[in-house]
């Protein structure tokens, strides 16, 4: 075996042994129950004495939402007034101006959801007290939102009925605490000790061998990233975010935030498992998301590994695999694996260029992101794999002969209207979202835009298609990678991918949450011989081909346009 | 009255008219999917009446079929509920047959008799009935006692016996006085017997979406929104990629998306639920309690009748040292021979049984009748043989009176009788202790099996008995069951089904009696018998027109087929789609992207011919499935996991794979005539 095989084995072997302690660790630090880190608790007393907040008031479903949804209000406001008044601000060495209404829009939807698609680059669009204040301080508390929200779902499974389901401040607060903050320390250590800078001085310059003088864009950055990957965010310090040589330096980087980023999606539905006292359930389900994960994963390795068949056919070894769009210091195999990665979770960051891989390649990205369960965003993640579970529960449990339940609780037309909804939103916003865009660039390719719609796409036809569908399918997923080669800065893009981040985020979030609670409160029914059980293989290969279905039918025919159609067109 | 045949001539005949009346749109609305479909084959009308003298949008003759097979679709659907609802309603009608105009003789107020037509009585109105009437509507005996022949109703043609007071004193409408004279007092305004609400509800008037059923539609309406949306799209989709599209062919992978199968069945496996329910001679108020007749996690079964054959009988003579058989038995013989209660019958069935001949009453004897005092009874013979057969107790006494020594085995036999779940009757004579006879419950053969069955369903079987719980424990253990109520008073019933439902169960019980109504409306399916007592038949959300203790068992498959039968056509539904979409994607964009030829994995011939072949495999396996959909998909008690495997691979995999043949065959017909 090759030794880049080797290295994302080890990679994903080393992101277990630490994502399975802690899974088992926050299970305890949300329960409140004793944990090493408990010597935290003064600061964490200090931070709800100065906020006025009452951890020991118990919230049900609707309380948890209204907080969530009210800080989450507040943080747009705060961060849109910094985007477009950044230049008047101070720590804006490189003077960079300040953003248009509707960039700003776009960009602080997409921090505030954790998506963190950028419009903009970071050299120039924005100043390091943005970088910091803004969208780093966003990285840290959408993290700990998605998080929060998590804990409010396993919460209304930990007893039999209940509707008292914790304090949303204590689980946010904690989240932030006890996990991300952390971390992210070490992490940001780690990256600094390797190059990436973490510094406020001002653009760097130097003469290159040819005599030109080049500026070198540093800054705080190093933090930043750190957090960017642990809180599934992506959004990139640098315009080339982890492909920039200051963000990822080199292979051991590349393993760091390759690791960051998957822990915590991985840990939290460990951490499911043992917060609801059924660990056979989380690993279960930890096992249809690995299945998942290497499903995708596998065929994108070999399509990577392989090269590129049109290269091929011109008679030139490609020894490498396919390398445009890659990094060398990388490789196919580590940005095979990075793709596939940052797709099924959703942090959307990337160490190679997405337009460059290979169309099945895309389609995989595509399929990913689409489905958004497999591990998923931080604590999202379980959120949006939940409808699925409660999807496959309803079905399957009337193909065993009982009116349908989970985990003790009657799932009935309240919550199955819920989840419909929710079913529904992707397949809407992504295939409304490219319908429109399509029917734009077709029928008004002059509209006086920022870019024109007719000059949106750098390659028009399949890869086009798939460009556009790209930039939805990643705003809805709250993924944020683009798939690149889409001329995205301008009001069209701005305004409908920021409308479609913001539904794609909030409504996932209260959907789940609300189930969730309503389940919690109902009478528990014990199980007996005839209760379908969740945890078995049959039931993980029913969501399993849920989700699946459910996905393949909504997205077959632009699938067929974009990628496929690409992929097949160019074997001819 | 019963009729197994899926198909009789008549009903498809009113069935099929049907189909065409529930085309109404107002009608159509109540089924989301359908109705969605309905709107497309209207659409396909106008596209049709167009494509005549434009061009553009395809033949006339191809856009003619599609609206053809789009028609037929909503007509078949229309049809799977309208056999579903003939089949019930020939079922009711055949009931309501019983109940045309009868005359009631209503005693007035001042003693008088007047004639009145059975709908003109009034809640609370009392009516004579004598021999040979009909009884007019459902009623309490309030005076009397009458053989009754109830086989309008149940089928079962030996009379039974009605009297006023206790729990025997209901009357039905439409059965017959045998003999005897009674007076009934009206217990339900006219046209709201238990035989209207049933009628009424069969015949779907009345019939009311169940929970599930709602939670179901919903599903299904969501998953037709993902499928317009993704129908909708694919215009500006295929404009970018510069392919025009048809509407025949958007229309087409619409319809074929939407789940037409389980939409198309939906509501005919709702009310073929409760016709098997009626098949069986049960009459449910609401479709609900069919549904969570299918949840029911406890069952409580009364043990007399249900569990055990009625009476106890005789298994076993043990004679004392010194006594032999013969002797014994005929001892045993003469005490019971005027002994006419079953147990005293049973005592002479089993000495028959053993070889022992029975020469009659010797002549000169005198019986004496058992009484409360002396709680023995037997005979004395003209030659001086004074025989008593009686409880233990009672005999020693006799015995230990009259000076003698109680045999210490007997007393053995006793005991061992006793811990065995058996009543033990001592047998002497001339105050000399001659053995003791054993008496058992007869567990109804084939019952531990059925329970068996239960407990693999994951329902818990309870026995309630007014026995001792040492006899209680006996039976219990015998017959399989999981737990017992010994020595069961009416609260205990009702305090056993409120302790398991605060755990969250459902119970689910049979009762007869007055005292049974509280429990009976505790409990979340109550099925009352028939014959029962109407305050019974009021609180239970089941009437049992067999008043079979047993029929709880297969309420509680029909209850659970009816679930299982949604979730697979749901399944196999959704499942359907994937061939389809092989089918008619590559078909759409064929001309303009030559390339996608490769996801044409059926090799269907030409565009035209793959999107008729789909809708065609579309419209037709809705009748296809209509035969299961009323007999509904078998229940196996293998558990949960095991039975989810079993139709995730029946229905899922075969889903999946069945239209792959089925469009590819269709397509290589169409080939032979195009």
């Amino acid at each position: 075996m090759n030794t880049e095989l080797i290295g994302i084995i080890a990679t994903f072997l080393l992101t277990l042994i630490i994502a399975f302690p802690l899974g088992k660790y926050l299970a305890k630090v949300f329960a409140g129950e004793k944990v090493w880190t408990d010597f935290l608790k003064p600061l964490e007393k200090g931070i709800y004495k100065l906020s006025g907040i009452n951890v020991k008031e118990q919230m049900n479903w609707k309380e948890q939402l209204k907080a969530l949804l009210t800080i989450n209000i507040l943080w747009l406001v705060y961060g849109f007034f910094v985007l477009i008044f950044q230049n008047k601000l101070p720590l804006n060495p490189d003077g960079n101006p300040g953003m248009t209404a509707d960039l700003a829009f776009n960009t602080i939807i997409s921090f505030v959801a954790n998506c963190n698609l950028q419009h903009y680059s970071g050299e120039s669009g924005v100043s390091y007290l943005t970088q910091q204040f803004v969208l780093m301080f966003l990285q840290f508390v959408s993290a700990a939102t998605g998080i929060a929200a998590a804990v409010v779902l396993f919460k209304a499974f930990r007893d039999k009925t209940t509707t008292q389901l914790g304090n949303f401040w204590e689980f946010f607060v904690k989240s932030i605490t006890r996990l991300l903050l952390p971390l992210s320390i070490v992490i940001a250590l780690i990256l600094s000790f390797n190059g990436t800078p973490a510094s406020y001085d001002a653009k760097d310059q130097f003469i290159s061998v040819q005599g030109d003088t080049v500026n070198v864009s540093r800054g705080p950055a190093a933090q930043m990233i750190a957090i960017k990957h642990l809180g599934t965010n992506g959004g990139g310090y640098f315009g080339a975010n982890s492909a920039h040589p200051f963000e990822n330096p080199g292979y051991l980087t590349n393993m760091v935030e390759m690791i960051a980023q998957v822990i915590i999606p991985i840990a939290m539905v460990i951490a499911f498992g043992y917060f609801i006292r059924r660990r056979k359930l989380g690993w279960t389900i930890f096992g249809v998301m690995t299945i998942g994960l290497f499903m995708l994963m596998i065929p994108t390795l070999s399509a990577e590994l392989g090269g590129n068949p049109a290269i091929a056919k011109l008679g030139i070894s490609q020894a490498t695999g396919a390398m445009e769009g890659k990094e060398v210091r990388f490789g196919p195999a580590a940005t095979a694996y990075w793709s596939t990665l940052t797709t099924v979770i959703s942090t959307g960051s990337v160490n190679g260029m997405h337009d460059s891989t290979m169309p099945l390649t895309g389609l995989w990205q595509l399929l990913a992101m689409m489905i958004n369960g497999f591990y998923g965003g931080c604590g999202v993640g379980i959120l949006n794999y939940f409808i699925y579970l409660i999807i496959a529960v309803f079905i399957s449990g009337l193909m065993v002969g009982r009116t349908p339940e989970f985990l003790g609780h009657k799932v009935e037309a309240r919550e199955i209207k819920i989840a419909a909804i929710i079913t529904l939103l992707s397949p809407f916003l992504i295939l409304a979202g490219t319908a429109i865009s399509s029917y734009v660039f077709t029928n008004y390719g002059d509209a006086g835009w920022a870019v024109q719609p007719k000059n949106w796409l750098s390659n028009p036809g399949f890869h086009g298609f798939s460009e556009m569908l790209y930039e939805v399918t990643s705003s809805n997923a709250n993924n944020g990678s683009g798939f690149e080669g889409l001329g995205d800065n301008n009001i069209f893009w701005n305004v409908l991918t920021g409308i479609i981040i913001f539904l794609g985020r909030f409504l996932p979030i209260i959907g789940p949450v609300a189930i969730a609670g309503l389940l919690g409160a109902k009478k528990f029914i014990p199980e007996s011989a005839g209760t379908l059980k969740t945890d078995t293989k049959t039931f993980a290969l029913m969501t399993f081909a849920v989700i699946l279905v459910l996905n393949a039918l909504s997205y077959f025919p632009a699938l067929a346009l974009g990628p496929l159609a690409e992929y097949f067109t160019m074997l001819k | 009255m019963k009729s197994n045949k899926l198909f009789e001539p008549a009903l498809v005949q009113t069935a099929l008219k049907q189909s065409f009346i529930k085309l109404d749109p107002r009608v159509m609305v109540r089924n989301p999917v359908m109705f969605n479909v309905e709107v497309g084959t209207i659409v396909m009308a106008y596209v049709t009446i167009y494509s005549f003298s434009h061009s553009g949008q395809g033949s006339a003759l191809y856009n003619f079929f599609i609206f053809l097979v789009l028609l037929l679709t909503v007509l078949f659907a229309n049809f799977a509920e309208a056999i579903a609802e003939a089949r019930g309603k020939a079922q009711a009608d055949s009931l309501r047959k019983t109940r045309e105009e009868t005359p009631a003789k209503v005693l007035l107020t001042n003693g008088t008799i007047e004639i009145r037509s059975s709908n003109q009585l009034k809640k609370g109105d009392i009516f004579v009935c004598e021999t040979g009437d009909t009884i007019p509507t459902d009623g309490e005996i309030i005076e009397g006692i009458a053989t009754i022949d109830e086989s309008a109703i149940t089928g079962e043609s030996a009379p039974v016996i009605r009297e006023s007071g206790g729990d025997k004193s209901s009357v039905t409408g439409g059965t017959k006085v045998l003999s005897d004279e009674i007076k009934v007092q009206v217990s339900t305004a006219p046209g709201e017997s238990f035989l209207d609400k049933m009628i009424a509800l069969v015949e779907g008037a009345s019939r009311q979406k169940t929970p599930n059923e709602i939670a179901l539609t919903i599903l299904l309406a969501s998953f037709t929104l993902v499928f317009i949306i993704v129908c909708v799209t694919l215009k500006p989709f295929a404009n970018y990629a510069n392919t025009p599209i048809t509407i025949a062919a958007l229309i087409s992978l619409f319809v074929c998306l939407i789940p037409t199968t389980i939409g198309g069945l939906l509501s005919a496996i709702g009310i073929a639920g409760m016709d098997r329910a009626l098949r069986a001679n049960v009459i449910t108020k609401s479709g609900k309690a069919v549904e969570t007749a299918g949840d029911i996690d406890v069952l409580l079964l009364d043990k007399t009748g249900t569990i055990t054959i009625g009476n106890r009988k005789a298994t076993n003579f043990y004679p004392t040292a010194g006594v032999v058989i013969k002797a014994f038995t005929d001892a045993c013989v003469l005490s019971s021979l005027a002994d006419e209660t079953p147990e005293g019958k049973s005592i002479i069935e089993l000495a028959n049984e053993q070889g022992f001949k029975n020469s009659g009453t010797p002549s000169g004897s005198t019986f004496i009748k058992f009484t409360a005092e002396t709680r023995s009874s037997g005979l004395d013979t003209a030659d001086g043989r004074r025989i008593r057969k009686g409880a233990f107790d009672s005999i020693r006494n006799i015995v230990e009176k009259a000076g003698n020594i109680f045999p210490s085995d007997i007393e053995e036999h006793v005991k061992s009788i006793a811990t065995n779940g058996g009543t033990p009757l001592v047998v002497s004579e001339n105050e000399k202790a001659l053995g003791v006879i054993e008496l058992q419950d007869i567990i109804k053969p084939g019952i531990s099996e059925r329970f068996e069955r239960l407990r693999k369903m994951g329902v818990k079987t309870v026995m309630v008995t007014g026995d001792n719980p040492l006899t209680a424990k006996y039976i219990a253990e015998k017959a399989g069951v999981d737990d017992f109520i010994a020595e069961a008073k009416p609260e205990d019933k009702m305090n056993y089904i409120k302790d398991e439902q605060a755990l969250g169960k459902l119970v689910a019980m049979m009762g007869d009696g007055t005292n049974d109504a509280p429990a009976l409306a505790q409990a979340d399916v109550g099925v009352a018998m028939n014959s029962g007592t109407q305050a019974a038949k009021e609180a239970g959300n089941m009437v049992d027109l067999d008043n079979d203790p047993t029929k709880l068992i297969e309420i509680v498959e029909i209850g659970k087929q009816l679930l299982i039968t949604r979730g697979t056509l749901t399944t196999f539904s959704i499942a359907n789609d994937v061939a389809k979409y092989f089918a008619i994607v590559p078909a759409l964009f064929i001309a303009s992207i030559p390339a996608l030829q490769s996801l044409n994995i059926m090799g269907l011939h030409t565009p035209e011919s793959a999107i008729m072949s789909a809708v065609i495999f579309n419209a037709i396996i809705i009748p296809i499935l209509i035969p299961l959909a009323l007999k509904g998909v078998a229940y196996k008690p293998i558990g949960a996991t095991a039975l989810l495997r079993r139709n995730l691979f029946i229905y899922g995999i075969g889903g999946v794979v069945a239209p792959f043949i089925g469009i590819k065959l269709i397509d290589l017909l169409i080939g032979l005539f195009v």
